[in-house]
Protein backbone atom coordinates (compact mmCIF):
# COMPACT_ATOMS: atom_id res chain seq x y z
CA UNK A 1 0.00 0.00 0.00
CA UNK A 2 1.67 3.05 -1.64
CA UNK A 3 -1.39 5.74 -0.14
CA UNK A 4 0.43 8.53 1.81
CA UNK A 5 -1.22 8.33 5.15
CA UNK A 6 -2.57 11.99 5.89
CA UNK A 7 -0.60 13.75 9.02
CA UNK A 8 -4.05 13.33 11.18
CA UNK A 9 -3.72 9.59 10.52
CA UNK A 10 -0.21 9.10 11.51
CA UNK A 11 -0.64 11.36 14.74
CA UNK A 12 -3.60 9.30 15.20
CA UNK A 13 -1.81 5.75 15.02
CA UNK A 14 0.94 6.84 17.43
CA UNK A 15 -1.11 7.64 19.74
CA UNK A 16 -3.34 4.22 19.42
CA UNK A 17 -0.04 2.42 19.37
CA UNK A 18 1.75 3.47 22.83
CA UNK A 19 -1.76 3.40 24.05
CA UNK A 20 -2.81 0.53 23.42
CA UNK A 21 0.58 -1.14 24.61
CA UNK A 22 0.46 0.69 27.79
CA UNK A 23 -3.08 -0.50 28.40
CA UNK A 24 -2.49 -4.22 27.54
CA UNK A 25 0.28 -4.36 29.48
CA UNK A 26 -1.40 -2.59 32.22
CA UNK A 27 -4.25 -5.08 31.67
CA UNK A 28 -1.91 -7.75 32.28
CA UNK A 29 -0.29 -6.09 35.29
CA UNK A 30 -3.40 -5.79 37.22
CA UNK A 31 -4.81 -9.08 36.69
CA UNK A 32 -1.77 -10.61 37.89
CA UNK A 33 -2.18 -8.82 40.84
CA UNK A 34 -5.69 -9.53 40.81
CA UNK A 35 -5.21 -13.61 40.47
CA UNK A 36 -2.15 -13.51 42.83
CA UNK A 37 -3.81 -12.06 45.52
CA UNK A 38 -1.30 -9.23 45.52
CA UNK A 39 -4.55 -7.30 46.92
CA UNK A 40 -7.27 -8.33 48.15
CA UNK A 41 -10.70 -8.05 45.78
CA UNK A 42 -13.56 -6.49 46.90
CA UNK A 43 -15.68 -9.91 45.82
CA UNK A 44 -13.44 -12.75 46.99
CA UNK A 45 -12.78 -13.98 43.71
CA UNK A 46 -13.71 -17.78 44.42
CA UNK A 47 -17.33 -15.99 44.48
CA UNK A 48 -17.49 -14.50 41.27
CA UNK A 49 -18.29 -17.58 39.86
CA UNK A 50 -22.04 -17.03 41.68
CA UNK A 51 -22.46 -13.46 40.24
CA UNK A 52 -21.72 -14.02 36.49
CA UNK A 53 -24.50 -16.45 36.28
CA UNK A 54 -27.04 -13.39 37.28
CA UNK A 55 -28.14 -10.56 35.21
CA UNK A 56 -26.32 -7.29 35.88
CA UNK A 57 -28.65 -5.68 37.98
CA UNK A 58 -29.04 -8.81 40.08
CA UNK A 59 -25.22 -9.07 40.92
CA UNK A 60 -24.98 -5.37 42.08
CA UNK A 61 -27.77 -5.75 44.32
CA UNK A 62 -26.89 -8.92 45.44
CA UNK A 63 -22.52 -8.02 45.73
CA UNK A 64 -23.31 -4.43 46.54
CA UNK A 65 -20.60 -3.30 43.64
CA UNK A 66 -21.85 0.01 42.93
CA UNK A 67 -21.83 0.94 39.16
CA UNK A 68 -20.17 3.57 37.21
CA UNK A 69 -17.11 5.68 38.36
CA UNK A 70 -17.95 3.84 41.96
CA UNK A 71 -14.80 1.55 40.98
CA UNK A 72 -12.24 4.40 40.62
CA UNK A 73 -12.39 5.15 44.24
CA UNK A 74 -12.16 1.67 45.37
CA UNK A 75 -8.48 1.36 43.84
CA UNK A 76 -6.89 -0.37 46.29
CA UNK A 77 -8.74 -3.84 45.70
CA UNK A 78 -7.44 -6.59 43.38
CA UNK A 79 -10.27 -6.80 41.33
CA UNK A 80 -11.38 -2.92 41.17
CA UNK A 81 -7.83 -2.09 40.15
CA UNK A 82 -8.25 -4.03 36.72
CA UNK A 83 -11.13 -1.80 35.72
CA UNK A 84 -8.31 1.12 35.38
CA UNK A 85 -6.55 -0.54 31.80
CA UNK A 86 -10.23 -1.21 30.80
CA UNK A 87 -11.06 2.58 31.29
CA UNK A 88 -7.60 3.50 29.69
CA UNK A 89 -8.54 1.38 26.50
CA UNK A 90 -12.14 2.44 26.43
CA UNK A 91 -10.81 6.13 26.78
CA UNK A 92 -8.11 5.83 24.22
CA UNK A 93 -9.86 7.22 21.20
CA UNK A 94 -11.14 10.31 22.76
CA UNK A 95 -7.62 10.91 22.84
CA UNK A 96 -6.79 10.66 19.74
CA UNK A 97 -9.61 12.02 18.30
CA UNK A 98 -8.26 15.20 20.69
CA UNK A 99 -4.83 15.30 19.44
CA UNK A 100 -6.05 15.58 15.59
CA UNK A 101 -8.37 18.46 16.06
CA UNK A 102 -5.38 21.03 16.14
CA UNK A 103 -4.19 19.67 12.61
CA UNK A 104 -7.31 19.84 11.29
CA UNK A 105 -7.88 23.46 12.54
CA UNK A 106 -4.78 24.44 10.97
CA UNK A 107 -5.87 23.13 7.44
CA UNK A 108 -9.40 24.74 8.09
CA UNK A 109 -10.76 21.53 8.01
CA UNK A 110 -14.19 22.86 9.28
CA UNK A 111 -16.66 19.57 8.49
CA UNK A 112 -13.85 17.20 10.20
CA UNK A 113 -12.77 20.18 13.14
CA UNK A 114 -16.65 19.59 13.68
CA UNK A 115 -17.08 15.73 13.33
CA UNK A 116 -13.96 14.83 15.70
CA UNK A 117 -15.60 17.40 17.93
CA UNK A 118 -19.03 15.86 18.00
CA UNK A 119 -17.24 12.44 18.12
CA UNK A 120 -15.32 13.76 21.55
CA UNK A 121 -18.84 14.93 22.99
CA UNK A 122 -20.48 11.51 22.24
CA UNK A 123 -17.83 8.93 23.83
CA UNK A 124 -17.11 11.83 26.77
CA UNK A 125 -21.04 11.69 27.42
CA UNK A 126 -20.95 7.75 27.43
CA UNK A 127 -17.82 7.43 28.96
CA UNK A 128 -19.09 10.41 32.33
CA UNK A 129 -22.11 7.77 33.41
CA UNK A 130 -24.77 10.55 32.55
CA UNK A 131 -26.94 7.97 30.49
CA UNK A 132 -27.52 6.02 33.68
CA UNK A 133 -26.70 3.03 35.11
CA UNK A 134 -28.48 -0.32 36.25
CA UNK A 135 -29.42 -2.95 34.24
CA UNK A 136 -32.68 -4.72 33.48
CA UNK B 1 -26.41 -1.27 -7.16
CA UNK B 2 -25.16 -4.61 -7.46
CA UNK B 3 -27.32 -7.36 -6.64
CA UNK B 4 -25.62 -8.13 -3.48
CA UNK B 5 -25.29 -4.63 -1.92
CA UNK B 6 -29.17 -4.81 -2.76
CA UNK B 7 -29.15 -7.79 -0.64
CA UNK B 8 -27.12 -6.49 2.38
CA UNK B 9 -29.18 -3.68 2.33
CA UNK B 10 -31.85 -5.75 2.72
CA UNK B 11 -30.82 -8.39 5.18
CA UNK B 12 -29.51 -5.46 7.66
CA UNK B 13 -32.73 -3.64 7.16
CA UNK B 14 -34.44 -6.88 7.73
CA UNK B 15 -32.85 -7.32 11.33
CA UNK B 16 -33.37 -4.25 12.11
CA UNK B 17 -36.65 -4.23 11.85
CA UNK B 18 -36.88 -7.99 13.44
CA UNK B 19 -35.31 -6.37 16.78
CA UNK B 20 -37.67 -3.25 16.73
CA UNK B 21 -40.87 -5.88 16.41
CA UNK B 22 -39.53 -8.25 18.80
CA UNK B 23 -38.38 -5.56 21.32
CA UNK B 24 -41.92 -4.08 21.07
CA UNK B 25 -43.86 -7.08 21.75
CA UNK B 26 -41.16 -7.72 24.64
CA UNK B 27 -42.24 -4.59 26.40
CA UNK B 28 -44.89 -5.79 27.29
CA UNK B 29 -44.43 -9.15 28.76
CA UNK B 30 -41.14 -9.59 30.60
CA UNK B 31 -42.03 -12.88 32.23
CA UNK B 32 -39.01 -15.27 30.82
CA UNK B 33 -36.05 -13.63 32.39
CA UNK B 34 -36.54 -15.26 35.38
CA UNK B 35 -36.36 -18.93 33.62
CA UNK B 36 -33.64 -18.02 31.56
CA UNK B 37 -31.70 -17.12 34.30
CA UNK B 38 -32.89 -19.78 36.46
CA UNK B 39 -31.80 -22.18 33.64
CA UNK B 40 -28.63 -20.63 33.85
CA UNK B 41 -28.19 -21.11 37.02
CA UNK B 42 -28.90 -24.76 36.97
CA UNK B 43 -25.67 -25.28 34.39
CA UNK B 44 -23.48 -23.67 36.74
CA UNK B 45 -24.69 -26.19 39.49
CA UNK B 46 -21.24 -27.72 40.23
CA UNK B 47 -18.88 -25.33 41.50
CA UNK B 48 -15.02 -25.25 40.49
CA UNK B 49 -11.95 -23.29 41.72
CA UNK B 50 -11.93 -19.54 40.54
CA UNK B 51 -9.30 -19.94 37.90
CA UNK B 52 -11.54 -23.30 36.14
CA UNK B 53 -13.82 -20.86 34.20
CA UNK B 54 -11.72 -18.16 32.92
CA UNK B 55 -9.01 -20.67 31.96
CA UNK B 56 -11.54 -22.59 29.51
CA UNK B 57 -12.32 -18.83 28.41
CA UNK B 58 -8.52 -18.29 28.13
CA UNK B 59 -8.29 -21.90 25.99
CA UNK B 60 -11.45 -20.70 24.25
CA UNK B 61 -10.82 -17.64 22.65
CA UNK B 62 -7.35 -18.64 21.94
CA UNK B 63 -8.93 -20.83 19.51
CA UNK B 64 -11.61 -18.44 18.31
CA UNK B 65 -8.35 -16.08 17.88
CA UNK B 66 -7.37 -18.53 15.24
CA UNK B 67 -10.60 -18.96 13.62
CA UNK B 68 -11.06 -16.02 13.54
CA UNK B 69 -8.17 -14.28 11.50
CA UNK B 70 -8.31 -17.64 9.40
CA UNK B 71 -12.06 -16.49 8.71
CA UNK B 72 -11.93 -12.68 8.32
CA UNK B 73 -14.62 -12.16 10.79
CA UNK B 74 -13.61 -10.43 13.84
CA UNK B 75 -13.57 -11.88 17.32
CA UNK B 76 -16.71 -10.60 18.89
CA UNK B 77 -19.42 -12.06 16.37
CA UNK B 78 -17.88 -15.59 17.36
CA UNK B 79 -17.67 -14.65 21.39
CA UNK B 80 -20.67 -13.46 22.31
CA UNK B 81 -23.22 -16.12 20.58
CA UNK B 82 -20.39 -19.46 21.54
CA UNK B 83 -19.60 -18.10 25.05
CA UNK B 84 -23.40 -17.12 26.03
CA UNK B 85 -24.70 -20.54 24.36
CA UNK B 86 -22.09 -22.94 25.59
CA UNK B 87 -20.76 -21.30 29.17
CA UNK B 88 -22.51 -20.53 32.43
CA UNK B 89 -22.13 -16.56 31.96
CA UNK B 90 -24.92 -14.27 31.89
CA UNK B 91 -25.62 -13.09 28.54
CA UNK B 92 -25.18 -9.13 30.33
CA UNK B 93 -21.90 -10.41 31.25
CA UNK B 94 -20.87 -11.65 27.83
CA UNK B 95 -21.93 -8.73 26.06
CA UNK B 96 -19.44 -6.82 27.97
CA UNK B 97 -16.76 -8.89 27.70
CA UNK B 98 -17.72 -9.33 23.74
CA UNK B 99 -17.51 -5.65 23.04
CA UNK B 100 -14.24 -5.08 25.43
CA UNK B 101 -13.01 -7.90 23.07
CA UNK B 102 -13.45 -6.36 19.74
CA UNK B 103 -12.38 -3.34 21.06
CA UNK B 104 -9.09 -4.61 21.77
CA UNK B 105 -8.43 -6.06 18.79
CA UNK B 106 -9.42 -2.79 16.49
CA UNK B 107 -7.24 -1.06 18.87
CA UNK B 108 -4.40 -3.30 18.57
CA UNK B 109 -5.36 -3.53 14.35
CA UNK B 110 -5.64 0.36 14.04
CA UNK B 111 -1.94 1.93 14.26
CA UNK B 112 -0.72 -0.68 11.51
CA UNK B 113 -3.87 0.13 9.42
CA UNK B 114 -4.13 4.01 9.39
CA UNK B 115 -0.04 4.06 9.03
CA UNK B 116 -0.17 1.87 5.90
CA UNK B 117 -3.04 3.47 4.84
CA UNK B 118 -5.04 1.00 4.60
CA UNK B 119 -7.88 2.47 7.28
CA UNK B 120 -8.82 5.76 5.72
CA UNK B 121 -9.54 8.65 8.52
CA UNK B 122 -11.54 10.71 6.47
CA UNK B 123 -13.87 7.92 5.44
CA UNK B 124 -14.31 6.32 8.89
CA UNK B 125 -14.80 9.50 10.83
CA UNK B 126 -18.51 10.42 9.62
CA UNK B 127 -19.61 6.53 9.71
CA UNK B 128 -17.90 6.32 13.06
CA UNK B 129 -19.51 9.81 14.63
CA UNK B 130 -22.95 7.66 13.57
CA UNK B 131 -22.04 4.30 14.47
CA UNK B 132 -20.88 5.41 18.10
CA UNK B 133 -23.82 7.23 18.44
CA UNK B 134 -26.04 4.68 17.86
CA UNK B 135 -24.19 2.10 19.94
CA UNK B 136 -24.94 4.03 22.95
CA UNK B 137 -28.37 3.63 22.44
CA UNK B 138 -27.92 0.11 21.00
CA UNK B 139 -26.11 -0.57 24.65
CA UNK B 140 -28.74 1.49 26.43
CA UNK B 141 -31.94 -0.85 25.15
CA UNK B 142 -29.78 -4.11 25.32
CA UNK B 143 -29.31 -3.99 28.87
CA UNK B 144 -33.18 -2.26 30.00
CA UNK B 145 -34.73 -5.94 27.59
CA UNK B 146 -35.18 -8.83 29.82
CA UNK B 147 -32.70 -11.22 28.59
CA UNK B 148 -35.16 -13.86 26.68
CA UNK B 149 -35.36 -11.38 24.35
CA UNK B 150 -31.99 -9.98 23.68
CA UNK B 151 -31.17 -13.65 23.66
CA UNK B 152 -33.84 -14.25 21.07
CA UNK B 153 -32.97 -11.33 18.67
CA UNK B 154 -29.25 -12.47 19.14
CA UNK B 155 -29.57 -15.80 17.66
CA UNK B 156 -32.23 -14.33 15.05
CA UNK B 157 -29.08 -11.55 14.65
CA UNK B 158 -26.64 -14.39 14.38
CA UNK B 159 -28.61 -16.82 11.95
CA UNK B 160 -28.98 -13.35 9.40
CA UNK B 161 -24.83 -13.04 9.66
CA UNK B 162 -24.47 -17.10 8.33
CA UNK B 163 -26.94 -15.77 5.54
CA UNK B 164 -24.87 -12.58 4.71
CA UNK B 165 -21.48 -14.75 5.18
CA UNK B 166 -22.89 -16.85 2.59
CA UNK B 167 -24.30 -14.90 0.18
CA UNK B 168 -22.13 -11.61 0.68
CA UNK B 169 -19.74 -11.11 -2.35
CA UNK B 170 -16.39 -9.06 -2.21
CA UNK B 171 -16.11 -6.64 -4.62
CA UNK B 172 -12.08 -5.87 -5.20
CA UNK B 173 -12.85 -2.82 -7.30
CA UNK B 174 -16.04 -1.52 -6.95
CA UNK B 175 -16.50 0.41 -9.66
CA UNK B 176 -17.94 3.78 -8.65
CA UNK B 177 -18.83 5.96 -11.89
CA UNK B 178 -19.29 9.45 -9.85
CA UNK B 179 -18.64 10.29 -6.48
CA UNK B 180 -21.65 11.45 -4.37
CA UNK B 181 -21.78 15.22 -3.52
CA UNK B 182 -21.82 14.39 0.38
CA UNK B 183 -18.47 12.51 0.19
CA UNK B 184 -16.92 15.06 -2.80
CA UNK B 185 -18.07 17.50 0.00
CA UNK B 186 -16.09 15.92 2.72
CA UNK B 187 -12.98 14.99 0.70
CA UNK B 188 -13.61 11.24 0.57
CA UNK B 189 -11.28 9.37 -1.40
CA UNK B 190 -8.25 8.50 -1.86
CA UNK B 191 -5.00 6.36 -3.83
CA UNK B 192 -3.62 3.19 -2.94
CA UNK B 193 -0.73 0.90 -4.39
CA UNK B 194 -2.23 -2.93 -5.49
CA UNK B 195 0.98 -5.17 -5.63
CA UNK B 196 -0.71 -7.63 -6.94
CA UNK B 197 -1.80 -5.97 -9.95
CA UNK B 198 1.30 -3.87 -9.56
CA UNK B 199 -0.11 0.33 -9.79
CA UNK B 200 -2.05 2.83 -8.05
CA UNK B 201 -5.62 2.38 -7.70
CA UNK B 202 -7.56 5.77 -7.40
CA UNK B 203 -10.68 5.14 -5.20
CA UNK B 204 -13.91 6.98 -4.74
CA UNK B 205 -17.22 6.29 -2.97
CA UNK B 206 -21.17 6.79 -3.75
CA UNK B 207 -24.40 6.79 -1.46
CA UNK B 208 -23.00 8.11 0.92
CA UNK B 209 -26.46 9.02 2.65
CA UNK B 210 -27.29 5.81 2.46
CA UNK B 211 -24.69 4.06 4.11
CA UNK B 212 -24.99 7.21 7.46
CA UNK B 213 -28.35 5.50 7.54
CA UNK B 214 -27.67 1.96 7.40
CA UNK B 215 -24.62 2.92 10.17
CA UNK B 216 -27.51 4.36 12.15
CA UNK B 217 -28.42 0.20 12.47
CA UNK B 218 -24.95 -1.39 12.50
CA UNK B 219 -24.57 1.35 15.57
CA UNK B 220 -27.34 -0.17 17.62
CA UNK B 221 -26.99 -3.98 16.95
CA UNK B 222 -23.36 -3.43 17.61
CA UNK B 223 -24.34 -1.92 21.04
CA UNK B 224 -27.06 -4.25 21.45
CA UNK B 225 -25.54 -7.51 21.43
CA UNK B 226 -21.99 -6.73 21.72
CA UNK B 227 -21.33 -8.15 18.23
CA UNK B 228 -18.50 -5.87 17.02
CA UNK B 229 -19.46 -5.38 13.57
CA UNK B 230 -17.22 -6.05 10.91
CA UNK B 231 -19.85 -8.73 9.98
CA UNK B 232 -22.13 -5.26 8.37
CA UNK B 233 -19.57 -2.68 8.17
CA UNK B 234 -17.72 -4.46 5.52
CA UNK B 235 -20.34 -4.53 2.92
CA UNK B 236 -21.65 -1.56 3.19
CA UNK B 237 -18.51 0.24 3.02
CA UNK B 238 -17.48 -2.30 -0.11
CA UNK B 239 -21.00 -2.81 -2.00
CA UNK B 240 -22.96 0.08 -0.83
CA UNK B 241 -20.16 2.71 -0.56
CA UNK B 242 -18.01 1.40 -3.34
CA UNK B 243 -15.29 1.44 -1.60
CA UNK B 244 -12.40 -1.23 -2.28
CA UNK B 245 -12.10 -4.48 -0.38
CA UNK B 246 -8.66 -3.66 1.23
CA UNK B 247 -9.97 -0.19 2.06
CA UNK B 248 -13.14 -1.66 3.73
CA UNK B 249 -11.70 -4.29 5.55
CA UNK B 250 -9.34 -2.18 7.13
CA UNK B 251 -11.61 0.59 7.52
CA UNK B 252 -13.98 -1.50 9.22
CA UNK B 253 -11.69 -2.63 11.62
CA UNK B 254 -10.47 0.74 12.85
CA UNK B 255 -13.98 1.77 12.61
CA UNK B 256 -15.19 -0.89 15.58
CA UNK B 257 -12.22 1.38 17.95
CA UNK B 258 -14.50 4.05 17.91
CA UNK B 259 -18.22 2.26 17.65
CA UNK B 260 -17.42 0.09 20.35
CA UNK B 261 -16.04 2.51 22.75
CA UNK B 262 -18.78 4.17 23.07
CA UNK B 263 -20.90 0.97 24.10
CA UNK B 264 -18.05 -0.59 26.05
CA UNK B 265 -18.53 2.75 28.22
CA UNK B 266 -22.06 1.99 28.69
CA UNK B 267 -21.73 -1.53 29.66
CA UNK B 268 -18.76 -0.48 31.69
CA UNK B 269 -20.80 2.08 33.86
CA UNK B 270 -23.63 -0.09 34.18
CA UNK B 271 -21.64 -2.87 36.20
CA UNK B 272 -21.20 -5.43 33.08
CA UNK B 273 -17.87 -5.70 32.74
CA UNK B 274 -16.28 -8.48 35.21
CA UNK B 275 -12.28 -8.37 34.55
CA UNK B 276 -12.77 -12.77 36.08
CA UNK B 277 -13.71 -12.50 32.44
CA UNK B 278 -12.56 -9.51 30.34
CA UNK B 279 -8.73 -10.14 31.03
CA UNK B 280 -8.55 -14.10 30.16
CA UNK B 281 -10.79 -13.04 26.69
CA UNK B 282 -8.76 -10.47 25.67
CA UNK B 283 -5.26 -12.09 26.39
CA UNK B 284 -6.66 -15.28 24.57
CA UNK B 285 -8.29 -13.80 20.95
CA UNK B 286 -5.06 -11.47 20.85
CA UNK B 287 -2.99 -14.58 21.33
CA UNK B 288 -5.38 -16.53 19.19
CA UNK B 289 -4.64 -14.14 16.23
CA UNK B 290 -0.89 -13.68 16.45
CA UNK B 291 -1.15 -17.56 15.72
CA UNK B 292 -4.10 -17.67 13.17
CA UNK B 293 -1.93 -15.16 11.12
CA UNK B 294 0.91 -17.47 11.29
CA UNK B 295 -1.77 -20.57 10.33
CA UNK B 296 -3.05 -18.70 7.81
CA UNK B 297 0.20 -19.17 5.67
CA UNK B 298 -0.51 -22.87 5.47
CA UNK B 299 -4.52 -23.50 5.55
CA UNK B 300 -7.13 -23.54 3.25
CA UNK B 301 -8.76 -20.36 4.98
CA UNK B 302 -12.27 -21.51 2.67
CA UNK B 303 -12.65 -25.00 4.69
CA UNK B 304 -12.23 -22.51 7.81
CA UNK B 305 -15.03 -20.39 6.55
CA UNK B 306 -17.34 -22.79 5.96
CA UNK B 307 -16.60 -24.43 9.80
CA UNK B 308 -16.92 -21.27 11.31
CA UNK B 309 -20.15 -20.67 9.36
CA UNK B 310 -21.89 -23.90 10.41
CA UNK B 311 -20.27 -22.88 14.23
CA UNK B 312 -21.90 -19.43 13.80
CA UNK B 313 -24.99 -21.24 12.65
CA UNK B 314 -25.31 -23.94 15.62
CA UNK B 315 -24.48 -20.67 17.96
CA UNK B 316 -27.35 -19.16 16.53
CA UNK B 317 -29.88 -21.68 16.75
CA UNK B 318 -28.23 -21.95 20.69
CA UNK B 319 -28.84 -18.98 21.49
CA UNK B 320 -32.77 -19.16 19.98
CA UNK B 321 -33.22 -22.23 21.81
CA UNK B 322 -32.33 -20.25 25.23
CA UNK B 323 -33.81 -17.15 24.54
CA UNK B 324 -37.60 -18.72 22.99
CA UNK B 325 -37.13 -22.45 25.58
CA UNK B 326 -34.84 -21.86 28.35
CA UNK B 327 -36.45 -24.80 29.92
CA UNK B 328 -35.14 -27.39 26.80
CA UNK B 329 -31.11 -26.41 28.35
Amino acid sequence: MAEKATEEQILYASILNKGMMIGFLGLCATFAVYALGILSPMIPIGEVQHYWVMSVADYLQESGIKAGWAWAGNLSYGDMLNFAPIAFLSGLTVVCYLAIIPGLLRKKDKAYVVLAVLEVVVLSVAASGILGSGGH
Amino acid sequence: MSRFSKISIVAILLIAVMVFVVSSLSLASSGGTKAIEEAAAQVTGTEHVWWFWPLVLFVLTFVLGIFAVLAGVGGGVLYVPIVSGFLPFHLDFVRGAGLIVALAGALAAGPGLLRKGMADLRLAIPLALIASTCAIGGAMIGLALPTNVVQTLLGATILMIVVIMIMAKKSEFPNVPKADALSQSLGIMGVYHEPTLGKDIDWKVQRTPIALGLFVIIGVMAGMFGLGAGWANVPVLNLVMGAPIKISVATSKFLLSITDTSAAWIYLNNGAVLPLMVVPSVVGIMLGSLVGVKVLLVTKPKVIRIMVIVVLGVAGLKALQKGLWPELI
